[in-house]
């Protein structure tokens, strides 16, 4: 079982009993009502009064609130009690006053701030989070211009053994969020606080390295942490080297939530559709090839559908689950092993699209294959570990070399000093690089799943599916079900994101409860769109909102919105890989699964 | 790390009863056995290795990093072994005015016993405790677990003297 | 198994009428005493009692501590009531030749201080006059092993009235009206606390014991629950009925190996005779008791934190709001009251609330038990009514400060508290007086500091503590106690300066508003105390003037070379007959002159 946080009740219910479904404040002298139950930080919201908070994280709509009022920062005073209170913690009752501006609540916060940073390492122009960090974004706020504490700082091991994430306790203010992601919201439960008192700090059991644990690398520890104590891995020096080298064609991909996204980094708004901009920006650095992972998507689709159908043809072994997420493939390796025969087989479209830079491409161009290679860009951080895995390569050739983050592209683009708002569109490579509308929504959860439905109605039936819109399987709630009728047979559609919904699809499969013939998993809150490469959303929702609305236009500008579609992926087949699920698709777009044993 | 798994190593005897102990432990729910069976198992083993607490972990459903969590935290838990005379040195204030930092210090350079980790020959293991309310017998010392009043430094060095003596003998 | 109010009285009437032994030894059998080998004691008696054929007459009785530690071994004689203090193995023989067997009393082993007069009894020693045990009543008095002992002295005839003469809301009252507050150092209104968890409404509510006594220096609960468990047991019932829980914890620390003995063998002998469990004495209510062990951790004597060990968790506090009689164990109503606090709640339902109001202050009623440690001559465990000064208690009960030094302060609380100097020693103990005086209640703990003591250096002592059992979870205590701690060792090293003594001070205050929990919001307490009676002595550190070497003085000496010999870094001159010189840059202060000084000449730093 997950430990449940300590403060996860529901504060709310803390003051049941009471009669008031409304209650008043007093803030700073200004006379609001609130919601019964809400919070002196939610009233200093309405009121436009700001509070600075750390550790407060509220991703309600994702069922996830760290809300365990330690860091201290966001301190008030009482004024009836003259003393001071955690705003993000204290539930309001009815005729509070408070002052948020009073000497000694200044000081108090003040003192948090002075003593994390007397313990925190100063070396912010080179970290990664340099600018994009909360903590510094605090000090500045609070004009904290001298640490008068020194003393005894923290002198924890980094561990960067995953080749995925980096965990640097030096770094950490003991917020706990990335706790509340992996506990709470992904169930996994591998970081714990060690030891007490000055010594604690957040790490695994035993201080194993996050390669030992059931880690998945889903990265939504990074997505949360206020500062750099959990960050990805970084390849761009990695990559940097393969442009600069004469001897090797680098090629790069683009996953589709990493277009969605990446304008952010920019000034744009969160769902601005940077794709010509990008593709521009990637033959500005350097790269030889630019491939799209929709392509890699659409041709996942039609070897999934066809996987699919062959099993509902011949008795199983059903459900069929989709393999694209690497943090829920280790997830499914780790704690269900037994439950290996029923994903599928088809690698992800990243890995896809690799293997066939490394082969079909290679061949195509007329490029020694030992000199090719491909970056991947993703909005995950577990694609880095996908990419390292032993299953994923080809002879001596990886199907990817490295893969970098949205995050990581963005930095590259500013390093190159590219005018990337000035940028003229450019498109992808003419061979994988087209893409159906069915694959671009392959980074919002539903959409792989929809992305089957489409092509998978079409083959059963024979006929056009008109509407392709399955609105029955769109949606943001972690746990969803939904059918669709294929020659008059009924299909039952699962689908999750999180692994606390994954874990409990997989509960009933192997109870035998479930009833569903195809199942989609997404590791990350709403899908890739929210993954752990993608730019901090510092907790506002809405940002995953308008990515993923982006994800849908896209599908619906696109004339073409079913996989099977795609020209490119026909001529694929017809010139190189043969019949669909073939010998060679096998070899090429296939892969395997084995139990992993962690802590 | 796949030692971590292995129990091969520790006497099957005790881990069965340890494992019908937490198997037969009466709790709401697995969190709330926690504590107990890992008193159990230190009061079984003497000590908890990492390897004991992922298997503890295993039978109660429980992350093992939640485990290491709540063992690392309270001092009564140790994850090294102890010496065969676990000694310990009241620091409480009444002890401490009547000079129980000699004595702690003593006690450790006698015994050869340093930090957590026990004397090369098995024998001691020297931490410090706090107030076990003997107070009217500062300085106070226990050694496993039996409570020695009114011990000084020079008292401490002829008590691991005498014992390291009777045990090599 | 007793069914009724009835059956539990005739069993007490038969206790009492039951054939009396001619003389009951009672033995002081708690941890201070056991260590100095009351049990070897307990063994030469049993001996030497069949030895002189005395079995049938005389009987043997382990108790509870009689508070008198100082002067351990300790036994009584009843009904006789002569009291022997420091006896030793050899005196066991004597005792029962001379007392038992021919009725004389052992002069020798009476309690027989220099400049008083000798006493017979606790009557006529100045230790226990000003006393008034009421949490304290039956130890010393009762075999805690023995439940018949108990019931002899009206265990659980409280019990029996409330459940059958009174519904919850009277008991309520009652402990309301009585005015008792909280002994574990907070002084909350019990009765109010009670009422809270009582009108709060859930399927299930619970009711905790918090003894995890964790001061250094306080051993108040531990003789409690050593010496008279059924008393703790009794009144966790009564409170689960008066709240409307049907299951209590006892939250014990780990150390207390004794204790958790004794209140498991309680709980077993209760559970026996239908005293606790189902439809207690026939009243149709049902209330047990479980035992939880810490393990180890100061913090969690702070009620969230204890709540969250027994859930399994390490032991960290969570906000207040929301308090433990809204959401506590499982999320459910709990209250939670200190050993101390439940100790007196039998005697409150027995004898009335206007007794308990009679005893006391305006706003701080009833007794305080005291653990009395430190410079002072009578170190122990005192139980005195609120409103008696702290010079009373030094002085009188205390008998002064230890050897020929003079008093400097007395701390009190713990590593929560302060001190008070003997400007104040006319202060009364109660909650409200002492924490106008910058100091605190607290636990009970009660150090007396003689004018040897550094204060710098207690600050740093009870630093070390918190810094060591801080939780870890909240900035300020985390690394704010961390800084303070680090400030004080500057400072003792020599190397502070006077903005020290500013940040100090500030940083103090910062932690106590900020921290997340008790703990840290009352860790600079000793600090900011000692900061405000000795500011010079802190000033003496940040400016480097603190003398830490010893001198001789010039007039005193007598040049006998005794110093000289015994100095480890030979920085004495001087020759035979001729005033001897301390260098004070090589001096180690290590004390070696001022023990081999015949003439006391030596002046300590």
């Amino acid at each position: 079982m997950h430990v449940p946080s300590m403060q996860s009740l529901d504060l709310e219910e803390a003051t049941m009993g009471k009669e008031y479904s409304s209650v008043r404040i007093t803030i700073n002298n200004i006379t609001l009502e609130v919601d019964h139950g809400s919070t002196v930080l939610d009233a200093a919201k309405q009121a436009g009064i700001n509070i600075p908070t750390l550790c407060h994280l509220d991703l309600h709509d994702l069922d996830a609130i760290n809300q365990s009022a330690n860091c201290r920062v966001c301190l008030v005073e009482n004024e009836t009690r003259g003393n001071l209170v955690p705003s993000c913690a204290e539930i309001v009752q009815d005729g509070m006053r408070i002052q948020t501006d009073t000497k000694k609540a200044v000081q108090g916060r003040r003192t948090s701030m002075e003593l994390l940073l007397s313990n925190h390492p100063k070396e912010c122009l080179t970290c990664v989070k340099n600018l994009d960090c909360d903590l510094q974004e605090l000090s500045n706020s609070m004009n904290i211009k001298d640490i008068p504490y020194q003393g005894e700082m923290m002198n924890h091991p980094v561990d960067d053994s995953s080749g995925a994430i980096i965990k640097d306790p030096n770094k950490c203010v003991m917020c706990r969020r990335c706790m509340t992601m992996c506990d709470e919201v992904q169930t996994v439960g591998v970081l714990s606080p060690l030891k007490r008192g000055f010594d604690v700090s957040v790490g695994t059991a035993f201080h194993l390295d996050l390669s030992e644990t059931s880690c998945t690398y889903c990265g939504q520890c990074v997505s949360v942490c206020p500062t750099a104590a959990l960050a990805e891995h970084p390849h761009v020096p990695n990559v940097w080297r393969r442009l600069n080298n004469p001897n090797r064609h680098t090629v790069v991909q683009i996953a589709p939530a990493v277009r969605v996204a990446i304008g952010e980094m920019f000034g744009y708004e969160a769902g601005e559709i940077s794709t010509g901009k990008l593709i521009a920006a990637l033959r500005r650095l350097g790269f030889d090839g630019v491939f799209d992972t929709k392509f890699g998507a659409d041709l996942t689709i039609v070897e999934e559908a066809n996987e699919f159908l062959e099993r509902l043809n011949n008795d199983g072994p059903l459900p069929l689950l989709t393999s694209c997420c690497p943090a829920w493939v280790n997830f499914i390796e780790q704690k269900y092993p037994d439950l290996l025969d029923i994903p599928s087989s088809c690698k992800s479209p990243q890995s896809m699209v690799g293997s066939l830079s490394k082969t079909y491409y290679a061949n195509t161009m007329g490029i020694d294959p030992q000199n090719i290679r491909m970056v991947a860009v993703m909005p995950c951080v577990a694609k880095k570990a996908e990419a390292a895995r032993d299953e994923l390569a080809y002879g001596e050739q990886r199907d990817v070399d490295y893969v970098i983050t949205t995050r990581e592209l963005g930095a590259m683009i500013k390093e190159a000093a590219i005018d990337f708002n000035n940028l003229p569109d450019d498109s992808f490579d003419d061979i994988l690089g087209e893409s159906t509308g069915a694959s671009s929504i392959f980074g919002t959860t539903g959409g792989v799943v929809e992305a089957t439905a489409r092509t998978a109605y079409e083959r059963v039936t024979g006929k056009t599916l008109e509407n392709v819109e399955f609105e029955t399987i769109r949606g943001m709630e972690g746990l969803r079900k939904a059918s669709v009728t294929l020659n008059g047979r009924t299909i039952n559609i699962g689908i999750a994101h999180e692994l606390k919904n994954a874990r409990k699809l997989l509960d009933s499969i192997r109870s035998g409860e479930s009833d569903l013939d195809l199942i989609e998993i997404m590791a990350c809150p709403g899908g890739c769109i929210g993954g752990g490469g993608q730019p901090f959303h510092h907790g506002d929702i809405n940002v995953l909102n308008k990515r993923r609305e982006a994800l849908y236009t896209l599908d619906k500008n696109n004339v073409r919105r079913k996989s099977h579609e795609n020209e490119q992926v026909k001529t694929l087949y017809q010139k190189f890989l043969g019949d669909i699920g073939g010998q060679k698709a096998h070899k090429l777009l296939h892969t395997s699964y084995s139990k992993k044993l962690r802590i | 790390m796949s030692s971590l798994f292995d129990m091969e190593s520790f006497d099957q005897d005790k881990v069965q009863l340890l494992d019908d102990y937490i198997g037969n432990y009466v709790a709401q729910n697995n969190l709330e056995a926690l504590i107990p069976a890992l008193y159990k198992a230190q009061t079984l083993f003497g000590y908890l290795p990492a390897a004991l607490q992922r298997h503890i972990a295993e039978k109660l459903d429980l992350p093992s990093s939640h485990v290491n969590g709540v063992v690392s935290f309270y001092a009564y838990f140790s994850e090294v072994p102890k010496g065969k005379y676990a000694i310990s040195v009241c620091t409480g204030t009444a002890c401490h005015v009547k000079g129980a930092s000699d004595v702690l210090n003593k006690a450790r350079e006698v015994a050869g016993a340093h930090g957590e980790t026990m004397s090369d020959d098995g024998l001691f293991s020297v931490n410090d405790v706090r107030c076990i309310g003997a107070c009217g017998l500062a300085p106070v010392v226990t050694i496993n677990g039996k409570v020695h009043g009114k011990i000084n430094a020079k008292d401490m060095e002829k008590i691991i003297q005498s014992t390291k003596e009777a045990e090599n003998a | 198994m007793l069914e009724s109010f009835e059956a539990l009285k005739n069993w007490k009437s038969a206790i009492r009428e039951q054939a009396t032994y001619r003389l009951e030894i009672l033995v002081c059998a708690g941890t201070s005493c056991l260590s100095s080998q009351a049990d070897t004691l307990l063994e030469m008696f049993t001996h030497e009692i069949h030895e002189y054929s005395l079995d049938a007459e005389v009987v043997l009785t382990p108790t509870g501590c009689f508070g008198f530690c100082g002067q351990g071994p300790i036994l009584k004689i009843e009904p006789d009531n002569v009291t022997y203090v420091q006896v030793g193995a050899d005196d066991v023989k004597t005792i029962v030749d001379e007392h038992l067997n021919a009725g004389r009393i052992v002069e020798h082993l009476l309690y027989d201080p220099p400049g008083q007069k000798r006493s017979t009894s606790e009557a006529g020693m100045p230790f226990y006059q000003k006393q008034h045990r009421v949490a304290l009543k039956k130890c010393g008095v009762i075999d805690p092993e023995n439940i018949e002992h108990a019931i002899k002295h009206s265990a659980y005839e409280a019990l029996g009235t409330v459940l059958h003469t009174m519904d919850s809301d009277d008991v309520i009252d009652i402990i309301k009206q009585s005015g008792l507050r909280g002994r574990g150092g907070g002084g909350f209104p019990t009765g109010l606390k009670w009422q809270f968890t009582s009108t709060t409404q859930a399927d299930e509510k619970y009711v905790v014991c918090n003894a995890d006594e964790g001061d250094p220096g306080a051993f108040m609960d531990r003789s409690i629950m050593e010496g008279d468990p059924h008393t703790i047991l009794e009144a966790m019932t009564i409170n689960g009925y008066a709240v409307g829980a049907n299951q209590g914890f006892i939250y014990i620390r780990a150390e207390y190996e004794l204790a958790t003995q004794r209140l498991f063998k309680a709980l077993s002998d209760a559970r026996k005779h239908g005293l606790l469990g189902q439809n207690i004495l026939g009243s149709g209510f049902d209330f047990d008791i479980e035992i939880k062990l810490g393990a180890g951790a100061f913090v969690c004597g702070e009620e969230t934190a204890l709540i969250h060990s027994m859930e399994g968790y390490r032991g960290e506090p969570t906000t207040k709001p929301p308090f433990p009689s809204d959401v506590g164990f499982r999320t459910l109503p709990t209250n939670v009251n200190n050993v101390e606090t439940y100790a007196n709640i039998p005697s409150i339902i027995l004898e009335g609330q206007r007794w308990f109001q009679s005893i006391g202050t305006k706003n701080s009623k009833g007794t305080k038990v005291f653990a009395l440690a430190g410079d002072v001559v009578n170190i122990g465990l005192v139980e005195v009514p609120m409103g008696i000064t702290v010079r009373e208690i030094v002085e009188d009960i205390g008998g002064g400060v230890d050897g020929d030094k003079k008093l400097k302060a007395v701390q009190i609380g713990g590593p929560s508290g302060g001190v008070i100097t003997g400007d104040d020693l006319d202060l009364p103990i109660d909650y409200d007086s002492l924490q106008s005086a910058g100091a605190m209640m607290g636990s009970g703990g009660l150090i007396v500091m003689d004018d040897d003591t550094d204060m710098v250096e207690i600050a740093k002592f009870y630093l070390e503590f918190t810094e060591d059992e801080s939780c870890g979870k909240c900035t300020p205590c985390r690394i704010g106690t961390k800084r303070i701690h680090e400030i004080l060792h500057r400072l003792t090293d020599m190397e502070g300066t006077p903005e020290d003594l500013e940040l100090l001070e500030a940083l103090c205050n910062n932690v106590k508003n900020t921290s997340l929990c008790g703990l840290g919001q009352s860790a600079p307490n000793p600090v900011l105390s000692t900061m405000h009676h000795f500011k010079n002595e802190y000033e003496d550190y940040a400016y480097r003037r603190k003398k830490t070497s010893y001198s001789i003085d010039a007039d005193k000496c007598i040049g006998c070379t005794r110093c000289k010999k015994v100095c480890p870094v030979d920085c004495i001159s001087g020759s035979v007959k001729t005033v001897h010189v301390i260098d004070e840059s090589a001096c180690i202060a290590c004390g070696a002159c001022d023990d081999a000084c015949p003439v006391d000449a030596i002046i300590r730093p």
